[in-house]
């Protein structure tokens, strides 16, 4: 049943911290989360630990579990050996405030730029969709904001400078969401390539690759995005009709 | 000296749940300067967990359905210990709240037709929860969320800043509400999680939506945020409780793994068809069906399978009875000898839905269960048992303005208490938290517009000395330890079947955990300091934990969230009696008072809604209505 569990835990703030070695017991069916949780109710009372519903649906306790991003609370101890050494790490892409939790205020900051859901002139009961029509942007919308895309993703994982210019794999799914929402009337399209950077996204699929609600952000947010992007600009059948008139440009909708 | 940040508003919201986010969207409709004070980050809280829908008459999938019969239905699953004037503006008012989030952006299940779909749910006599799967709580937070982010590009707009009229205060949390002179409310002192530095907001009006209590026990289905903070700082500042006693125990929470243990399993798994059965393989809820609901429920297996067809022609399966029958049964069971292998019952949705139907009706419950148990759902049955889920009292408020007996305080959602009577039905919680969110931020913008404050620096100093005092204290105990106690002690004594002699040694034992929770010592930086957070939110939690104990004592009957084993019968008497919780004195050392209030006698209007032989089971002879009308 129970058994010790060798565990290393970043601790630190301020910039500066290292790697510590804990031995902690670890009973059957517990997930890494249990393991922090019982650090800090015997050796380390003040051990930094984000964590809210400890059932995989709030995002709350993303960290990097040897190295590979996860949410700590769906990480059972099970996949490891006995013997293994666990190792706990802050997100590496945002900036550590103590312990494993990390200043993510940079995804707040890019949520804030995407143009809200526009419903026209629909009031308010009168919305009529399909089903089949919703499920696209539903998919999307299954997402616990845990980050961990926009900290796996290699554009800005290593690339401070490229954070201004890219709003990471969560938000350009938003977009792709309200973009594919049915009833909403806006384009974001231009400000999606201008403003959130989806040209940076060489697709590699790291973002679907950690997302614990399995959420196929390349396949279904991200290529898609790009198609309709490129369709916007470059289509030359859609170019020429601008230009004479018989297809009518949209607004663009610009960055909120 | 502690350097302390100074702010001004006109409203602060505490919670940033539904009925928080929801009332802060009103004041700042409203034109006030809002505050929204989250104990976690922007969109993580326990609303999350809420998955099976919104409950709202909309009609759009049984036209019959319409706010009486909502009404009806939140009376009787509550066993008319409702507030009633509650209940009626929420089944009123809810369907509006739902459209309103869909005009937010928020995507519901839809209709053949395109409208938004309904499911069924226990206790609900027609299909009435919207919902998105079964993440609806997500949906509501995000569409929220994304309000608010929308109110503020707005703001951006016109005065180039996001944070003009409408700013989130993430992870930072109040630890004392701050009175005037006169009494009224005229700020909040907190402090903020990742610095420890503290903030006091000046402001005329405080709504409160902290939500619940559940922390207070060891099997809960609750995050770690529930620690009854809005509960304890109403307490505090003077305002009043009412019926602490009834908490509902969730039927189905996960059993095992121990880790998980207390994780909710939603009821749309039974409204979607899914058993509950018992070692010997029966569908033993056809066993446990009460005499107030004895009409309305199916007696064979038959005739419950035949209604998830054709309900109009056939009565309901009892695996949908109200939360609390439920909950008793499986209770039952499991110590009559007939329970799974780690305490629980079985859930079975595998033998009565495709695979395929499971995962798309069910997609979070599929994977909670493969990722956390190992338990594929499509293919064999899950293990469950009740959990501590939701507390039904709590602050009490008029119904109308969700304003406390304290000038300048309201209160909405789970932290409010009367709406929901002895028992909540599933999907209420959601449409909850959008009717009475937004009456309560209608409300304190409202007063807020006519009352200025300013806030005695003597209040100040004492909210900080207090915050600072595990800090001073040395060689005191470890919180983890006596929160790990206090949990015990409420899940043995103050459980879901209670007694006398349990009861009273409850209340000792929290005496006694009260003097440990004043001792308790924490050292280090107050930098994100997860022990020094909890030290705090111990005070919360055994004051409302004594509450609950002692109004528990005091109820000598079993209604809803309130079962007494040695009073087991339901009293028309007792029905008519509201238990009011008061500090004697406003110190943190002031000890809980408790007296009966009676309640309000029913509308005419609203009353005429039920038979008179259905009422009859609930009330006094005195007050039902004579015959003739």
């Amino acid at each position: 049943m129970g058994y010790k569990a060798k565990f290393r835990v970043w601790r630190g703030d301020g910039g500066e911290g290292e790697l510590k070695d804990y031995t902690v017991e670890v009973n059957e069916g517990e997930v890494v989360l249990d393991a922090i949780h019982r650090l800090q109710a015997t050796e380390a009372p003040d051990l930094a630990v984000r964590w809210n519903c400890k059932a995989g649906k709030c995002g709350s306790c993303s960290a990097e579990v040897n190295g590979r991003p996860r949410l700590m609370c769906m990480t059972r101890m099970s996949t490891f050996e006995e013997d293994e050494t666990v190792t706990v790490t802050p997100m590496r892409t945002f900036p550590v405030i103590r312990d494993l939790v990390t200043d993510v205020s940079y995804n707040y900051e890019k949520a804030r730029e995407v143009p809200s859901f526009d419903g026209g002139d629909v009031k308010p009961g009168e919305f009529r969709m399909q089903q089949v029509d919703v499920e696209r942007s539903q998919e999307f919308r299954k997402c616990i904001e845990c980050f961990l895309c926009n900290n796996t993703c290699h554009v800005i994982r290593d690339h401070e400078e490229n954070k201004e210019h890219f709003a990471g794999p969560r938000f350009l799914m938003r977009v792709a969401e309200l973009e594919m929402h049915p009833a909403d009337v806006a384009d974001r399209r231009q400000i999606a390539q201008d403003d959130f950077g989806l040209g940076y996204c060489n697709i590699t699929k790291c973002c679907t690759d950690v997302c614990p609600e399995h959420i196929k952000i390349t396949d279904n947010a991200l290529i898609p995005m790009k198609e309709r992007v490129v369709g916007r600009r470059y289509d030359p059948l859609v170019w020429l009709g601008s230009k004479i008139g018989v297809v009518k440009r949209g607004k663009e909708t610009p960055k909120a | 000296m502690t350097e302390i940040e100074r702010l001004q508003y006109d409203v602060v919201v505490i919670g940033a749940g539904g009925a928080g986010l929801r009332a802060a969207i009103e004041a700042r409709l409203q034109g006030k300067k809002t505050a929204i004070i989250s104990k976690s980050l922007f969109g993580k809280a326990h609303t999350v967990m809420a998955e099976g829908g919104a409950a709202a008459a909309m009609g759009n999938v049984n036209a019959n359905d319409n706010w009486q019969v909502h009404f009806r239905d939140t009376m009787r699953g509550g066993k008319f210990l409702n507030n009633w004037r509650m209940a009626e503006l929420h089944a009123k008012e809810a369907p509006d709240r739902i459209w309103e989030l869909e005009a937010w952006g928020a995507i519901f299940d839809r209709t053949k037709e395109g409208k938004i779909s309904q499911r069924n749910f226990g206790g609900h006599q027609y299909p009435r929860l919207a919902h998105v799967g079964d993440r609806t709580g997500l949906e509501l937070i995000r569409t929220c969320q994304q309000k608010i982010v929308s109110l503020q590009q707005e703001d951006y707009r016109e005065f180039g800043d996001y944070d003009a009229k409408l700013r989130v205060f993430a992870e930072t949390t109040v630890t004392r509400l701050l009175k005037d002179a006169e009494g009224k409310i005229c700020g909040v002192f907190a402090y903020i999680r990742e610095t420890g530095k503290f903030v006091v907001i000046e402001t005329p009006a405080v709504v409160l939506a902290t939500g619940g209590i559940g922390k207070s026990f060891k099997v809960t289905s609750n995050s770690w945020e529930y620690t009854g903070d809005g509960h304890a700082l109403a307490l505090l500042a003077g305002a009043s409780l009412i019926n602490m006693e009834v908490v509902q125990f969730h039927p189905t929470g996960m059993v095992w793994p121990p880790s998980v243990k207390g994780i909710l399993v939603t009821e749309s798994v039974r409204g979607d068809g899914g058993v509950l059965k018992n070692s010997d393989g029966k569908r033993f809820m056809f066993d446990y069906v009460p005499d107030v609901f004895k009409d309305q429920y199916a007696t064979t297996e038959e005739e419950g399978d035949r209604w998830y067809e054709d309900a109009d022609n056939n009565r309901r399966p009892p695996e949908l009875l109200p939360r609390d029958e439920v909950a008793r049964a499986i209770n039952s069971e499991v110590k009559a000898g007939r329970g799974s292998p780690h305490g629980g019952v079985f859930l079975d949705i595998a033998s009565r839905l495709k695979p395929e139907q499971v995962i798309k009706r069910l997609p979070s419950m599929h994977h909670q269960f493969k990722e956390l148990a190992d338990v594929d759902i499509t293919a064999e049955p899950m293990e469950v048992g009740p959990t501590c889920h939701y507390v039904m009292g709590g602050v009490e408020v008029d119904p109308d303005t969700a304003a406390a007996l304290i000038p300048g305080l309201f209160a909405a959602g789970e932290v409010s208490g009367g709406m929901h009577g002895s028992n909540r039905l599933g999907g209420n919680s959601l449409s909850d938290l959008l009717v009475f969110g937004r009456r309560a931020g209608e409300g304190a913008a409202e007063y807020a517009s006519e009352v200025t404050v300013t806030v005695p620096e003597s209040e100040v100093e004492a909210a900080m000395a207090e915050a600072l005092a595990p800090y001073d204290r040395e060689g005191g105990e470890n919180p983890y330890a006596v929160h790990q106690e206090l949990q015990q002690t409420m899940n043995d004594l103050v459980g879901i079947i209670r007694r006398e002699e349990e009861l009273e040694q409850a209340i000792e034992a929290l005496g006694k955990l009260r003097e440990r929770v004043a001792n308790v010592s924490v050292q280090g930086g107050r930098g994100y300091h997860p022990g020094w957070h909890l030290a705090l939110d111990l005070r919360n939690m055994v004051l409302v934990s004594e509450c609950v104990a002692k109004a528990a004592l005091e109820r000598q009957e079993s209604r809803g969230g309130h079962t007494r084993d040695d009073y087991p019968a339901m009293s028309p008497e007792w029905r008519k009696v509201n238990l009011v919780c008061r500090l004697a004195s406003e110190g943190a050392d002031g000890f809980v008072e408790l007296k009966r209030q009676e309640m309000e006698p029913m509308r005419e209007d609203l009353i005429g809604l039920f038979e008179v032989d259905e009422l009859k089971k609930y009330l006094t002879e005195g007050e039902l209505p004579s015959e003739e009308n």
